[in-house]
């Protein structure tokens, strides 16, 4: 008896819970579905959900008419490169505060954590004016460089809660045996580390790639990434619907298939371990 | 000697993060300062000239300026309340077992990785549109007028898109949370005969409260500074309707070339996130020592 109650009630939470989750999905599925639509269809009324001639039109005219792929390129060289770049310092910092911690380690993380709850408005004028009196404004360089300081925060604090679960133990054998610190980085440390250096980077070129704030107000006609690009379709001439989805569909689907592989990290690193 | 030698290399491996975080933290924001403190304006390049706080109570005393700590506060306050209390409910619903729970999870966690700017623009033109949005042609469908979301209610669609890219990071933190509750402690306070609304207001919501906490927080210091969708949905109108402190601050600056004027807001809203990420900084702390 008591089975079958639970069958039941499994089947009802089974309904609601994919209602719900497709009801919230819902805006992407409507895109990506849009994007294979022609522009007469995609505000036809009634709407057609699946029943209309696909096409690819909408991808090839995003690309021929506005260089898609330079767009895509710049969103990923600014992704990765910032994360890239933001390893390379942080992964020693990191190191040394969780195997060498000393008394003011926490105050150190601390405030580098605290950087980051520094809204962008307050630096926004004069990051501006340096960039524009340095030829930074609408480069990839200067895209990367900020990306990289506004995350580093965000690298350490992962590095270090992943860093701080390899026992020291084993750190200290190798030592003892004779390894260098370099030694000890590379061969013991490194692999080790690889799993929650991996989390790390995820999360960062996720971070990356969709940051809205400083992509937008720094960049133009040559850097700018795909958060900038798809910002251009806010003031639109004629019928839009199609390819703004097709634009859409390409930026997002990359991150979603990232995300989607990485939803423990995530938490982990959003909340600074606060909750894993 | 060994430890000495750790030691120092220790402190030259944490010395370029700290560098450059200080110089990130400390020289654009003496900057901000500085430049709150003249009468600067882009367009009249040469011209600067000491104006002693007459920027603050310029800011201060525009009512543009007013409407904006309105706005944020609705931003933040409206998107919280949504994205807790639906949050809450759905980590409950997908703590549930389920057919296809690996799925479910995917899909109502893919909102929050899509970019600011298309979550925006695929809400204010597929669904928002007054003419050829999808709610327009439900509200025909059952007889109503289409309601033009973003020129009537601006503030409230913002707050519904932002919610909606937010509600997925609040589910997975509390979905988190309470998957680390003792199954046990369920089974015992249900033997003991605590029906399901007194499991969850003694058992289960204490239990998430820290979770709570931090999403709370976390998404404050976010929410604070939502840019991008005013940008492409409302450019912060109509009139300054949906204008918020961080619009405010991006117009004065590279729209009025107010170079002054957007110092003074921009520390404003540095003194806002401050109290915000003080007490933010402590709930994490205590995490820290735990």
């Amino acid at each position: 008896m008591a089975r079958n109650v639970s069958t039941r009630r499994k089947l009802v939470v089974t309904v609601v819970a994919w209602t719900v989750g497709i009801l919230i999905f819902f805006p992407i599925l409507w895109t990506f579905l849009t994007s294979f639509k022609t522009e007469a269809q995609a505000i036809a009324s009634p709407p057609s959900l699946l029943f209309f001639d696909w096409t690819t039109e909408n991808y090839h005219e995003v690309q021929s008419r506005s260089d898609y792929f330079k767009h895509f390129m710049n969103s990923v060289v600014v992704s990765f490169g910032s994360t890239l770049l933001g390893l390379v310092i942080a992964i020693p910092s990191a190191w040394a505060m969780a195997f060498a911690p000393t008394k003011r380690t926490k105050d150190v993380l601390m405030w580098m954590l605290s950087t980051k709850m520094m809204p962008p408005v307050g630096v926004l004028v004069p990051m501006y004016l340096m960039f524009r009196n340095t030829g930074l404004l609408d480069t990839r360089t200067g895209l990367v460089i900020v990306l990289t300081l506004i995350n580093l925060p965000i690298i350490i604090w992962m590095l270090y809660t992943y860093f701080k679960e390899i026992p020291g133990e084993i750190l200290e054998a190798a030592r003892m045996d004779g390894a260098s610190l370099s030694k000890e980085i590379i061969y013991v440390l490194t692999p080790m580390a690889i799993p929650g250096i991996a989390s790390t980077l995820l999360l960062n070129i996720i971070l990356a790639w969709n940051e809205a704030f400083w992509t937008l107000n720094l960049s133009a006609a040559k850097a700018a990434p795909l958060t900038a690009f798809i910002a251009s379709y806010s003031s639109p001439e004629g019928l839009f619907y199609a390819k703004l989805s097709a634009a859409s569909t390409m930026a997002i689907a990359p991150i979603l298939i990232l995300g989607w592989f990485s939803q423990k990290q995530l938490v982990r690193g959003l909340t600074f371990g606060a909750v894993k | 000697m060994a430890t000495l030698h750790t030691r120092s290399a220790a402190r030259l491996m944490i010395a370029p993060s700290v560098l450059l975080l200080l110089a990130w933290m400390i020289v654009p924001l003496a900057m901000t300062i500085y430049f709150s403190l003249l009468r600067y304006n882009l367009l009249m390049p040469g011209m600067e000239e000491f104006a002693g706080l007459s920027n603050y109570t310029y800011f201060l005393t525009d009512p543009a300026f007013f409407q904006a700590i309105f706005n944020t506060l609705a931003i933040v306050l409206g998107v919280l309340f949504i994205t807790v209390v639906g949050g809450i409910a759905l980590a409950l619903l997908l703590d549930q077992p389920m057919f296809g729970q690996g799925i479910v999870r995917i899909l109502v966690i893919a909102p929050f990785l899509i970019m600011p700017t298309v979550a925006a623009l695929v809400w204010k033109n597929m669904f928002m549109n007054p003419v050829n949005g999808l709610f327009a042609w439900v509200a025909k469908l059952v007889g109503l007028q289409p309601y033009d979301f973003l020129a009537n209610a601006p503030l409230v669609s913002i707050i519904i898109i932002v919610a909606w890219q937010w509600l997925p990071f609040a589910t997975l933190i509390l979905l988190t949370a309470l998957q680390s509750l003792d199954e046990e402690q369920k089974e015992a306070a249900q033997m003991d005969g605590a029906g399901a609304w007194s499991r969850f207001f003694y058992l289960v919501l204490p239990h998430l409260s820290r979770a709570i906490t931090v999403v709370i927080l976390i998404q404050t210091i976010f929410l604070l500074s939502v840019f991008a969708e005013i940008l492409v949905t409302t450019n912060g109108g109509p009139g300054t309707q949906s204008t918020n402190l961080t619009f405010l601050v991006y117009a004065q600056a590279l729209l009025q070339f107010d170079v002054g004027g957007a110092s003074a807001g921009g520390i404003i809203a540095v003194i806002l996130a401050n109290i915000v990420a003080f007490f933010l900084m402590r709930m994490i702390g205590k995490t820290l020592e735990a």
